[in-house]
């Protein structure tokens, strides 16, 4: 993590999978972001994801596969931000695990150490969130286990959070719990997801936030679809959407 | 059967290992890092901080100025919770005139009739509040598990800030590498959280322990 | 023979069982985070910890062979074991040659892993579990739910009718309420057990090759009771208990009982060297050590080496949020939770329990929590990936795998087919039951909402937005 460019050069957005299919909106809000701090932002054609499911199912070689291109596409640039700690995780963590011992374990070191997370990137070069006014009553935080474990970010983006006027940031009464996503694990074993993603969602309800934010798509859509299911009545937001002031629609609202 | 030659010899063929500095490191045994609560500063600190981990753990402690006061000490304890004048002990030390608190007792090994039984520590441990007792022939372990009541003599210059300071103590009685049959390390009384996650005092062993400090200077036995 | 998704379905239904789970964070994981909190060196500990059972590991042969050596010394009889059964023989002809009737036993993970229990009822001796958690269990002719706390599953109104069934000396009419009065009716139960047992089994949470003397660990005092009062003493442990000297298992005993139930230590942690020793009045008069290797030193040599550093805390079961949810039964194993997850596959091959890989979030907690730092997640995928490799996978996944990563390799594909399922998606979802025919999706959106998408892709708006503004 030794490298970090300066204000006015370029990084490029990883926008992940699931942002680019289900909520563009997120991508957008993290150019808007990254841009305001004073960064170029390219979007590098071709980018597909980080091979984060296969790794995990146990699918060694088609992870390497679909991760080598993102070691070519992403080669040119200084740092690298993503809207998601799973995916950044995926890139810093374990690139250079899934490629020990390979003509390409010297280039997987090198993304790794310049491939950020966006509230870490945001908060690390002291960037401002774009939302002057925060009116929709409290929010609360969700640590995806690979953002909080990971890659070790807590502060950064309560951080962020708390620089929007008028916003009352809530605590979970257990943060560190994961949600129940956890990539197919949530379609595998969906009894025990629903159980786990109904247990924060009751978590989000006593803590008497009326919108929820967080760093991953994954667990968003998981809360989200449960909450909606148990009829709870609370947004949920990407905090990049939140950050930028894209408040529009919350995840699982009907869009149209 | 196997003489375990075989899985040694798997476990060889593992790992190649250093059988020098295996050798070197059960020779020096260097301690590992220990922690700063347990090092206080003074004997009157190590006191504080034993007391307050057995008190913590569940343990009640009294203080005796001299062997002849435990006998009168023993007999507050077992009159305070209604027990019979009746004491399992490991020996007859002639500097507790037991008879003067008219107290009964009873030398050898516990049996199960026994409500309250009586030891001598070898050591106290600061750090955790922890008596740490060793078998022999005046000492037998069972009397330290097998009645409901537990009374514990423990000398005040005997309390050592942390384990590792008792370890010393042991090989300088008993000689390095050489252990009693037993060790106890013994903190509070015996519990469980077997139902219900709730913690409930008395499990198998003592019901209660009781730990009477001998006040350094003023006693003369050993 | 059900799998691990049908018993979690049972034990997710079980709401005697979810009520007594729910009892799990508020009792282990507070005090633990208590404990380490109290203590600052607990991370340094931590490190040292590993770093000793790496050494310990690396030079396992030296210190077993003196491990073995010194207690020899002592006067114990020390036996190997190769596997299960082989272990279990040796224990009941240490029995029998001592013509033992009564088998008073400590709480031990290995005799769960070698079955002793059943091994020693079909020999016909009697044998009674004296960790109130265990005896409960047997009670209920169950197996535990935790390696820690085996009972964690019960609550008092499961275990006042087998309490009431088996103390058939005691008035009918006595009162079974409180947490105390069960407690000291297997007080006065067991009592006599200790006293008339001819034998006493126990584990041993660690071994020292310095002293040659097993360490057990305990809040009850049945397993001091277990070791002292009958004339035989059996320990059972597995080769991977031993620590070098006294100094180390006590970096280890500072960790285990923080990490496990949150207490600084436990109230009994005793060092066992030997028989009786003459002049003693107490204690036994044989000392028998079994170590049973079962195939760790095979686990040794390979990938998954780590997971012998495990001290049996049992803390990575209290953080994982798939044990929270099912407990330890759904595992259908001995050892349930992550560190389950790497041994028994390790044990029993992957090809027995791959299944119960698929149990884990991958959310780390329980690396973050466990004291000897293994590497739970990273190894429980390494498991997931030896499992592909011998096609222990779903065909369907594994199809699913393939396609998904050929179009991820083929950007313009992939973006085409993105570009037309969006859509697709976001009008499909009007018609739910359609879409919940479709595998992945019927698991997903059977007790959830699949948040329908904006509808076109991040890819297609960019190209777009950069085509009109050059």
């Amino acid at each position: 993590m030794s490298h970090a460019p300066h204000k006015g050069e370029t990084v490029a957005l990883f926008v992940t999978c699931l942002v680019d299919a289900m909520r563009p909106s997120v991508g957008f809000a993290a150019v808007r972001l990254l841009e305001h701090a004073g960064f170029c932002v390219e979007v590098p054609e071709g980018q597909t994801c980080c091979g984060q499911p296969a790794f995990n199912a146990g699918d060694e070689e088609d992870a390497r596969d679909v991760a080598r291109r993102m070691l070519d596409i992403f080669a040119p640039f200084d740092a690298v931000v993503a809207p998601s700690g799973s995916c950044a995780g995926m890139v810093r963590r374990h690139y250079p695990e899934l490629f020990a011992g390979t003509p390409d374990e010297e280039r997987a070191k090198a993304l790794a150490t310049k491939t950020f997370e966006l509230c870490e990137f945001l908060h690390r070069h002291d960037a401002s969130p774009l939302l002057r006014k925060w009116e929709g009553g409290p929010v609360a935080w969700h640590d995806s286990c690979s953002s909080r474990r990971e890659l070790n970010i807590h502060e950064a983006p309560r951080a962020l959070l708390r620089r929007i006027p008028g916003l009352e940031l809530v605590e979970l009464s257990d943060p560190e719990a994961c949600c129940g996503f956890g990539g197919l694990f949530s379609v595998k074993l969906p009894e025990i997801s629903t159980r786990m993603a109904t247990d924060k969602a009751q978590d989000v309800r006593n803590s008497g936030a009326t919108t929820l934010v967080g760093p991953d798509m994954g667990c968003l859509m998981n809360i989200a679809g449960r909450m909606s299911r148990l009829g709870m009545n609370i947004r949920v937001l990407h905090v990049a959407e939140l950050l930028a002031g894209m408040t529009g629609s919350g995840i699982g609202e009907n869009a149209a | 059967m196997t003489d375990g030659k075989d899985i040694l010899a798997r476990i060889r063929a593992a790992r190649a290992g250093d059988p020098e500095a295996a050798s070197r490191l059960l020779a020096e045994h260097p301690h590992g890092t220990i922690p700063a609560m347990a090092r206080p500063a003074d004997p009157a600190a190590a006191l504080a901080l034993f007391r307050e981990k057995a008190q913590a753990a569940g343990a009640t402690l009294a203080e005796v100025r001299s062997r002849q006061d435990v006998p009168d000490a023993v007999a507050e304890f077992l009159q305070r919770h209604g027990l019979p004048r009746e004491l399992r002990v490991g020996r007859i030390d002639p500097a507790m005139p037991w008879e003067t608190a008219d107290l009964k007792v009873v030398v050898g090994a516990a049996e199960a009739a026994d409500r309250t039984g009586f030891a001598e520590a070898f050591r106290g441990i600061a750090e955790t509040g922890t008596l740490m007792l060793v078998s022999g022939p005046d000492t037998p372990t069972s009397i330290n598990f097998l009645p409901e009541n537990h009374v514990v003599l423990l000398r005040v210059r005997d309390i050592v800030g942390c384990y590792e300071e008792a370890w010393n103590a042991l090989r300088a009685d008993f000689g390095t590498s050489v252990m009693p049959r037993a060790v106890n390390w013994i903190t509070g009384p015996s519990r469980t959280a077997d139902i219900e996650q709730t913690l409930v005092m008395g499990a198998h062993g003592p019901k209660r322990l009781h730990i009477l400090l001998l006040r350094e200077g003023e006693e003369t036995g050993g | 023979m059900s799998g691990f998704r049908d018993r979690a379905r049972t034990a997710l239904a079980d709401p005697l069982l979810q009520k007594a789970l729910r009892n799990v964070p508020r009792g282990f994981i507070a005090k633990r985070a208590k404990a380490k909190a109290a203590l600052p060196e607990f991370e340094q500990l931590r490190e040292e910890a590993s770093a000793l059972k790496a050494f310990t590991l690396d030079n396992l042969d030296t210190f077993l062979a003196t491990f073995v050596e010194r207690a020899q010394t002592s006067g114990a009889k020390v036996h190997f074991a190769s596997n299960t059964e082989e272990a279990n023989r040796i224990v009941i002809d240490i029995l029998k040659k001592a013509g033992v009737h009564l088998v008073a036993k400590g709480k031990s993970m290995i005799s769960e892993e070698t079955e002793l229990n059943t091994a020693l009822q079909r020999a016909g001796m009697e044998m009674v579990e004296t960790d109130l958690g265990e005896y409960i269990i047997q009670l209920r002719d169950e197996k535990p739910s935790h390696i820690v706390a085996p009972a964690i599953h019960l609550s008092r109104r499961e275990i006042e009718p087998a309490f009431r069934q088996a103390h058939t000396e005691l008035p009918s009419d006595r009162q079974l309420v409180e947490k105390e009065d069960f407690v000291a009716e297997a007080r006065s139960i067991l009592r006599e057990k200790f006293r008339t047992a001819d034998a006493g089994i126990t584990g041993a949470n660690l071994l020292i090759a310095e002293t040659g003397s097993t360490v057990l660990v305990t809040n009850e005092g049945n397993g001091d009771l277990s070791s002292t009062l009958p004339r035989i003493h059996v320990v059972l442990a597995s080769i991977e208990k031993v620590v070098p000297t006294l100094e180390d298992a006590t970096t280890i005993l500072r960790l285990l009982a923080r990490s496990a139930t949150g207490q600084e230590i436990t109230s009994y942690t005793s060092f066992f060297t030997g028989p009786r020793r003459p002049g003693d009045v107490d204690g036994p008069e044989e000392m028998h050590i079994v170590l049973l290797d079962n195939g760790r030193s095979e686990i040794l040599a390979g990938p998954f080496s780590d997971i012998l550093k495990c001290i049996r805390c049992g803390a990575c079961l209290n953080h994982c949020p798939v044990f929270g949810a099912v407990g330890g039964h759904a595992y259908g194993g001995v050892y349930p939770g992550p560190m389950g997850e790497v041994l028994a596959p390790a044990l029993h091959g992957i090809g027995k329990v791959s299944d119960i890989v698929d149990a884990c979030t991958m959310c780390g907690r329980c690396a973050e929590v466990c004291p000897m730092g293994i590497p739970l997640p990273s190894l429980i995928r390494r498991w997931r990936m030896e499992a592909f490799r011998q096609a222990q996978v779903s065909p369907v996944q594994r199809l699913g795998l393939k396609v998904w990563a050929w179009l991820a390799r083929h950007p313009h594909l992939y973006a085409l087919a993105m570009r037309i399922a969006m859509p697709l998606l976001k009008f499909a979802l009007r018609w739910k039951e359609l879409l919940r025919r479709i595998p992945g999706l019927s698991a997903w959106m059977a007790e959830r909402e699949l948040p329908p998408p904006q509808g076109r892709t991040f890819t297609a708006m960019w190209k777009a937005a950069r085509r009109k503004r050059p």
